[in-house]
């Protein structure tokens, strides 16, 4: 790898970032961090949620400046002040939030981060040009809020490439794309590489890190620990450098509950316009769940998943009570509550605002979700219904020590806990009540590795106990993992389910891209 | 100078104010703030402008007096919203009562006094035209400045480069500040545009309008503003027609009430605000469209992390 960077010119790095530090508060984010980054290189940037991926790169493309430490670009040491400096220094970034105006056009986006005045048809032109260069097509004139989150990163890589740039910053790229869509973006950055580009790549995805990368920089703790070329490495021995120790695997028992048993949820031919311009309107959505079983739904976000969730939780009201239907009873048309009180559970994708209230303690957000179903416990004084503090604490205290919540104060507020102890502590929220159904919107979206890990086992376990269980996720490694069966959503039709047994990536990855219909129909009758 | 040709023109001194004011807070708002301090701003335009041009005996003057006074107000406006992150809602409504208490306590010796108007532009022959020609071509300067800061405004957010980094600042600060857009300082700027336009609108009233100083005499103009605003959806052309159509009841009512039709005052003097809310409801139908021109991060604070 180094034979490459020498090759420029005076055999500098192209980028060489030394004690990189940046300090918010008490919290050391970045810890004397060490980079260098060759002329055509494709490198890996590794490290669990929290690890300090995403600071580092903000540091180096301006949008924080580090509170110690050189960046040198080229040889010479700079200060990037901010990202428009970043930018004629010659780094892009696409980010994993994209940082797209949904209001606005394609080329509209794209002509926000160019300095120059170019006006917007000479842009259209320019980013159908490198979308037909790198296969990236994309329509300038369409409104951002309508594309799916493919279209979007697309748009993303291409405003990016516009700006000619000789280091590309890609923070979590895949994490959004189906399998077959994230192949198309190697084939582009592989070109990239070619044309003597270079590609800092943050992800988690061991596989395509090992798949893609020349080289791998480790994080943990907002320190470097290692540096591999991941070629060389296992997906094992690499998540053992990023966690430090082993992740636990998850153990799945054969259900045992028996197959000829009703099924504890389903959903009888839900269709649904959008509600919102930005929304997904559903098609005929069919499922049913027996006791004892996980089923997996994979899908690119914005393919209805949410619209799914909220039909089925009770936020949306259904025309007729039999469209939903949870332990043989009809409740198409009832609320949350009575939907609880039944025996159902829920836990929705946006942790706070959605699933906790960020600014209340985790006791009040405890009785905020189980107030209806165990009102005797946490309420007492008859009509008054007061608040039982004791009980409270004591579920509370109980959730804690099951889920392995780690918490800084004895009850502090939902939005003091980092997000994968408010997950786990919110997932704990529901399970501690036994529920006959979960359903579980990207449960452990965000979460690291070790605590997504314990969230998985709890719903295997849950299911293994006689629960239903339903698995709304992006993530295919965690659905592999856990699921029974696994249906694909696709602009907001719910494909029929496929056993695990015969199920691989690439079948998923057909399915989410509403390819596979046809087979899934003929191959499974019972879905 | 027939009657038609007579109620046309004072449709237009009625309409102009709530033009002008409207579309500066369209741009404040486009920018993602809030500022519900219009009529504040306005109530101090509409005194510097009095007073100045009482004082100096200047009309032009006083405008511009007027515009300052306005653009000085509202960075009050901004300085505490958006450096000091105070609550937008809440600092708009204390600028409308600190404005409104100002300006009586400045104006208290204007009470009375002979104001100074400002004298319409006639132009030679073309304001002979029949009907037409003294709307198009015989009006008060200010009345030519709301139609070409109409113009202005639409050209400048949806054909610039800066109209358009303004409304990504509206959509998504966050997004913004990312790519390098000061947002800041470009909020700082939408609000001081708003402020000089409001000052403007109230120079109209003082100027213009009634060329002498009263208490609270914007009388609810600015919320009139800040509502047409919203209900054109963020759209300067539906801010025009809003302004005009609320004029044109206002002062089409009046006229009804002098002729004596026997429906009760009251509902008549609340028709120009139905009927405004009603078609302007009706137009902004189209819910995507709507939303689609609804700056997302409308009155939410923005501190840059660094």
């Amino acid at each position: 790898m180094t034979s490459i960077s020498d090759e420029n010119g005076a055999g500098h790095p192209l980028l060489e970032a030394t004690g990189l530090t940046k300090i918010f508060g008490s919290l050391k984010a970045c810890d004397g961090i060490d980079l260098t980054i060759g002329t055509g290189e494709i490198h890996a940037l590794l490290g669990e949620n929290g690890a300090g991926k995403s600071t580092l790169v903000k540091m180096l493309f301006g949008a924080l400046q580090p509170t110690s430490g050189e960046i040198g670009w080229k040889g010479k040491a700079v200060a990037v002040a901010n990202p428009a400096m970043a930018r004629s220094l010659g780094i892009g970034m696409v980010f994993q939030h994209f940082s797209l105006f949904d209001a606005l056009t394609a080329a509209e986006n794209i002509a926000l981060s160019l300095d120059e005045k170019t006006d917007l048809n000479t842009i259209a032109a320019k980013a159908r040009d490198i979308g037909r260069t790198y296969g990236l097509p994309v329509d300038p004139d369409a409104l951002v809020g309508d594309l799916s989150v493919g279209e979007r990163q697309r748009i993303e890589i291409i405003r990016c490439l516009l700006q000619n740039p000789d280091l590309i910053i890609l923070d979590e790229p895949t994490s959004v794309l189906t399998p077959q869509e994230a192949d198309l973006l190697f084939v582009t950055l592989e070109r990239l590489k070619s044309e003597g580009k270079s590609i800092l790549y943050i992800s988690h995805r061991l596989e395509e890190v090992r798949r893609l990368c020349d080289r791998a920089t480790v994080l943990r703790h907002g320190k470097v620990v290692g540096q591999c070329d991941p070629r060389q490495e296992t997906a094992g021995s690499l998540a053992r450098m990023m966690v430090g120790s082993d992740i636990h695997v998850i153990e799945r028992r054969p259900n045992a509950a028996p197959a000829t048993q009703s099924a504890l949820i389903e959903v009888n031919g839900l269709s649904q316009k959008p509600r919102g311009p930005f929304s997904v309107s559903l098609h005929d959505i069919r499922l049913a769940v027996n006791p004892g079983e996980i089923l997996g739904i994979a899908g690119v976000a914005g393919n209805g998943q949410g619209e799914l969730f909220e039909a089925i939780s009770g936020e949306v009201l259904q025309e007729r009570p039999d469209i939903v239907r949870i332990r043989g009873r009809d409740t198409g048309r009832s609320g949350i509550s009575a939907r609880r009180r039944l025996g159902a559970a829920f836990v929705p994708e946006e942790r706070l605002g959605h699933g906790a209230v960020p600014n209340m303690s985790l006791t009040d957000n405890l009785l905020l979700s189980r107030y209806a179903t165990d009102g005797k416990v946490f309420l007492g004084g008859g009509l008054l219904r007061l608040l039982q503090q004791s009980s409270l604490a004591l579920a509370a205290k109980r959730i804690v020590a099951q889920m392995d919540v780690r918490k800084s104060a004895e009850n502090p507020d939902a939005s003091a806990l980092s997000g994968g102890n408010l997950q786990k502590f919110l997932i704990g929220r529901e399970l501690d009540r036994n529920p006959a159904v979960l359903v579980v919107n990207q449960p452990t979206w965000g979460v690291d590795a070790g605590a997504a890990a314990h969230i998985r086992q709890a719903l295997v376990d849950l299911a293994r106990s006689g629960s239903a269980v339903i698995v709304i996720s992006q993530d295919l490694d965690e659905l592999f993992e856990i699921s029974d069966r696994i249906a694909a959503m696709v602009h907001g039709r719910l494909s029929q389910s496929v056993p695990i047994e015969a199920m691989n990536m690439e079948r998923v990855g057909l399915m989410m891209g509403g390819a596979d219909t046809a087979s899934a129909h003929a191959s499974t009758g019972a879905a | 100078m027939g009657m038609f040709e007579a109620i046309l023109l004072t449709v237009a001194t009625a309409a102009t104010p709530l033009l002008i004011a409207a579309m500066g807070e369209l741009v404040v708002e486009r920018s993602g703030v809030l500022n519900l301090g219009v009529e504040g701003m306005m109530i101090m335009g509409a005194v510097a402008g009095f007073g100045v041009a009482q004082l100096t005996g200047s009309a032009w003057l006083g405008m511009f007096a007027a515009i300052l006074a306005g653009a000085a107000f509202s960075l009050l406006f901004g300085f505490l919203t958006l450096t000091l992150v105070t609550n937008q809602v809440a600092t708009g409504l204390a600028l409308t009562l600190l404005g409104l208490g100002a300006s009586a306590m400045i104006g208290e010796s204007f009470v009375g006094l002979p104001g100074v108007r400002m004298q319409s532009l006639n132009i030679p022959v073309l304001t002979d035209l029949p009907v037409v020609g003294k709307f198009l071509f015989g009006q008060d300067p200010i009345f030519y400045m709301s139609i070409l800061l109409t113009i202005g405004v639409t050209w400048f957010l949806f054909r610039t480069r800066a109209g358009l980094t303004l409304r990504a600042v509206g959509d998504n600060h966050t997004s913004a500040h990312a790519l390098g857009v000061r947002v800041i300082r470009v909020r700082y700027l939408a609000v001081m545009f708003g402020g000089a336009c409001a000052g403007l609108a109230g120079a109209q009233l003082s100027l213009v309008y009634v060329p002498q100083w009263v208490e609270n005499m914007t009388s609810g103009r600015g919320w009139i503003a800040l509502a047409l605003v919203v209900f054109a959806s963020w759209r300067p052309w539906r801010i025009l027609a809003g302004a005009y159509l609320f004029g044109a009841v206002t002062i089409g009512q009046l006229h009804a009430q002098a002729l004596g039709i026997g429906i009760p005052s009251q509902f008549m003097s609340s028709l120009p605000y139905l009927a405004t809310i009603i078609v302007l409801v009706l137009i902004s139908r189209n819910k995507r469209l709507t939303l689609m021109n609804t700056p997302t991060s409308l009155g939410k604070p923005f501190v840059p992390d660094r």
